[in-house]
């Protein structure tokens, strides 16, 4: 795991918008003001962030990097449908349990041999109190991982869309008290309130209770400049006429109407396999041969590839 | 300064951003922890914390412009009027501060004052546009335009060419205090109470019947209609469990009490899933229901948008498969271009049957329901009962939502005594509140089967 970081670490790391955004960027996340503005009041209100976009503009990145910037340990939970609170939260552990009887059994006998009377077995049962179900049997999950680190940690609830309105439900406790509650034990509140991410692809809306009790970062696909210093930041070794003329290529097609448009991830993507082929401009044969990084589906490679060469002189003249 | 968050809140309100009081604390955490010096800084913070989809966000951008656009007083390009206050000048308006910063202050403090008076005069709770009139009289006689009159008057009856000019460049600056303070409520206006006049609309609109709406209202019907194609997908488009009483299931009630040595201490029930909603929708788009067409065509769209899988068909005489069209184009293109394939033309409801019989009957099963959004008028034409009546076996459910109210079916070339028979559900559906309620009525009885 990560080096343990003391609170007043992070509170100078947080301090400032300007001072989250360089610490993004020193570890190749180039944050928007926005986002970085996002993180700031996260850790100021303390409150979740919801971070929707589609898919490929880095909202899991995101809290992959601020985990790793912080030093804090990454508790991730990809959401889907029929996720329950024994898989989010905690199980008990019924083989432990099991065994624990057996020695029960055998223990039992030794232990109540010298009481007199019934009422006296029972007494000195109630004295072992309810043990099977003790934080010795509980098997915490990564809800209640998140809640039980020391130091703090960075929670990464994926895809929280994906998952059913009642776990939606269930989920608010944790977000607005930072608590869960087990029957069998009680209440249990978080140390250091993790700094919690949700992302959503937006497949269903989420609830107003959720939105309410979470701060809302949109993030949408950067504009030329911000997506160059992307790749820049992820790829270095990219020499930089290439760069930009990838940049603009994938500008361009976003303006295209296709099923899905190349995100963040396929940029890099594309300037890593360009990089491969050791390609230093763009050329038509080698767009064509590569599309397939870029675009996903079979009708959007077809309506693009006939305009390619239209596409590559724009994308240089840019 | 809580104030001025207050009336910004209230603003994002009217701009249809939701702020529930739990936010408006936010708003307040916020702005304690980032102050009001960094004007950008304060925009993104908020943003976050008020701004809860992508196009609130765009709203709450606009706002946030529009608000804290600081209400500078015109640079008045007459020197004269704005020079120092002379003696002689001072001793004529009689120390009335109004007539002192028409002729003197600067235009912030003009600003400011015109502000204090606004808050006075309560201008937030602007509704309606009649009420401007009434708005800006109220801040001027807050800011003493009285006063100010009694003084103009006084000086033009007093002797001396001094006083006469003093009354003029008065008269002058009023003139112009009255249009920065007309300029003001006007843009109060836009940010309070634009909103009231969209939802009174939105109501009306609601209520009319879909024949009798007209073209310009086309834009606004597809915001209402997609909202609430998009509630009502939210509601029923996902899959859902269902506990069958009475039927345990071992697996699961084994697993859950070994610990207690496998002795069933917990029960745990079979369970049913209730899958997602799979709809065909066929619309008539024909010459009987012209007027209502372009709307149906609207309310399909917008179903296909929020509905994950949604076959849809549209005819008159013959009958097409319009999915790939409402998937590719966007509304504006999508509904001129079903019309102009297939729109307009005399009905036949038999043919439109047999095309889908042959086209799509195989995509009818147990799960699908069938909605059918027409007038059930066939021209005469054999009905083809046959068919209708092979869709409703083959389908889970069959809805037939029709624009003519119940006591005409079955008159003249309808057909739609006949039709019902094989409906699960058969209703009138004349406004978008209508549409919307049966919808409603419709998903939910589905569920419970």
């Amino acid at each position: 795991m990560n080096d343990i970081v003391s609170q007043d670490i992070l509170d100078t790391k947080l301090a400032s918008v300007d001072s989250i955004t360089q610490g993004l960027g020193s570890i190749g996340y180039i944050a928007s003001r926005r986002i970085a503005t996002a993180i700031f009041v996260a850790q100021n209100l303390t409150k979740p962030i919801l971070v929707e976009g589609s898919a490929g503009v880095g909202k899991t990145e995101l809290a992959l990097s601020t985990a790793q910037w912080l030093g804090l340990p990454l508790i991730r939970m990809q959401c889907y449908e029929g996720l329950d609170e024994s898989k989010a939260l905690y199980e008990w552990k019924y083989g432990k349990q099991l065994l624990y009887t057996q020695i029960l059994k055998d223990k039992m006998g030794d232990t109540l041999s010298d009481t007199k009377s019934l009422g006296e077995s029972m007494d000195r049962l109630h004295d072992f109190g309810d043990l099977f179900f003790s934080e010795q049997f509980l098997e915490p999950r990564p809800l209640l991982k998140a809640l039980r680190q020391k130091h703090g940690a960075v929670l990464l609830i994926d895809e929280v869309d994906k998952s059913d309105e009642e776990f939606e439900a269930f989920l608010l406790e944790i977000l607005s008290a930072y608590q869960v509650s087990i029957p069998e034990i009680g209440t249990i509140k978080a140390t250091v309130p993790p700094l919690v991410f949700l992302t959503s692809n937006n497949m269903r809306e989420m609830g107003d209770a959720l939105k309410r009790r979470c701060l809302h970062l949109y993030i949408p696909l950067p504009d030329a400049k911000l997506e160059q210093r992307i790749v820049a930041s992820r790829v270095p070794d990219i020499e930089e006429k290439l760069r930009r003329q990838l940049v603009a290529f994938v500008q361009i097609l976003r303006e295209e109407d296709l099923k899905k448009l190349p995100s963040i991830s396929e940029t890099i993507d594309w300037a890593r396999v360009l990089l491969l082929l050791h390609a230093d401009s763009l050329e038509s044969d080698m767009i064509r041969d590569t599309l397939n990084v870029l675009l996903k589906f079979e009708q959007d490679i077809a309506a693009v590839e006939r305009g390619i060469p239209e596409l590559t002189r724009k994308a240089k003249q840019a | 300064m809580q104030e001025t968050l207050e009336n910004f809140l209230r603003a994002l309100r009217s701009m249809e951003v939701r702020v529930s009081p739990a936010e408006a604390i936010d708003a307040h955490c916020t702005v304690d922890s980032v102050g009001y010096g960094d004007r950008t800084l304060l925009k993104d913070a908020l943003c976050v914390a008020l701004a809860k989809t992508e196009e609130e966000v765009e709203r709450f951008d606009d706002c946030f412009e529009m608000f804290f656009a600081r209400d500078e007083f015109r640079d008045c390009d007459d020197e004269s009027s704005m020079d120092e206050i002379s003696d002689a000048d001072s001793d004529l308006i009689e120390e009335q501060p109004l007539a002192e910063m028409l002729l003197g202050g600067s235009e912030t403090e003009m600003a400011q004052a015109m502000e204090q008076a606004a808050n006075d005069a309560g201008v937030a709770n602007i509704r309606f546009s009649t009420q401007r009139g009434l708005f800006t009289r109220r801040i001027l006689d807050r800011m003493g335009l009285r006063d100010l009159e009694s003084l103009i008057a006084n000086l033009k009856r007093a002797e001396g060419s001094d006083a006469a000019e003093m009354a003029e460049r008065l008269e002058d600056g009023r003139r112009y205090l009255f249009d920065e303070v007309r300029q003001y409520i006007d843009r109060q206006f836009e940010l309070y109470a634009r909103s009231a006049g969209e939802e009174l609309r939105a109501e009306f609109l609601a209520k009319t019947n879909l024949s009798a709406i007209e073209r310009r209202d086309f834009e606004r019907m597809h915001r209402m209609v997609r909202r609430m194609a998009k509630k009502l997908a939210t509601r029923y488009n996902r899959r859902r469990k269902h506990t069958k009483r009475g039927v345990l299931d071992v697996r699961r009630t084994l697993r859950r009490n070994m610990a207690h040595d496998g002795i069933p201490f917990e029960t745990l029930w079979k369970q049913t899933k209730i899958e997602r909603p799979r709809i065909v929708v066929i619309v008539d788009v024909s010459q009987s229901v012209a007027a209502a067409a372009r709307f149906l065509l609207l309310f399909l769209y917008s179903l296909n948008e929020v509905i994950a899988k949604l076959r849809s068909f549209a005819f008159s005489s013959h009958l097409i498969e319009v999915s790939d069209i409402l998937n590719t184009k966007t509304v504006e293109e999508a509904v001129p271009e079903i019309l102009e394939k297939i729109g307009f033309r005399s009905t036949d409801y038999g043919r439109a049957f047999a095309d889908f019989e042959e086209n799509a009957m195989d995509a009818l099963d147990r799960h699908t329901t069938v909605i059918i959004l027409g007038d059930g008028r066939s021209n005469d034409t054999d009905p083809r009962m046959d068919l209708m009546r092979q869709i409703h076996d083959r389908s889970k459910s069959v809805i037939w939502l029709n624009p003519e109210p119940e006591p005409f079916w079955g008159t003249g070339d309808s057909e739609m005594h006949r039709y019902r028979t094989f409906c699960h559900v058969a209703k009138t559906c004349s406004t978008i509140q209508d549409l919307e309620r049966v919808i409603d009525d419709v998903m939910k009885s589905y569920f419970r089967a």
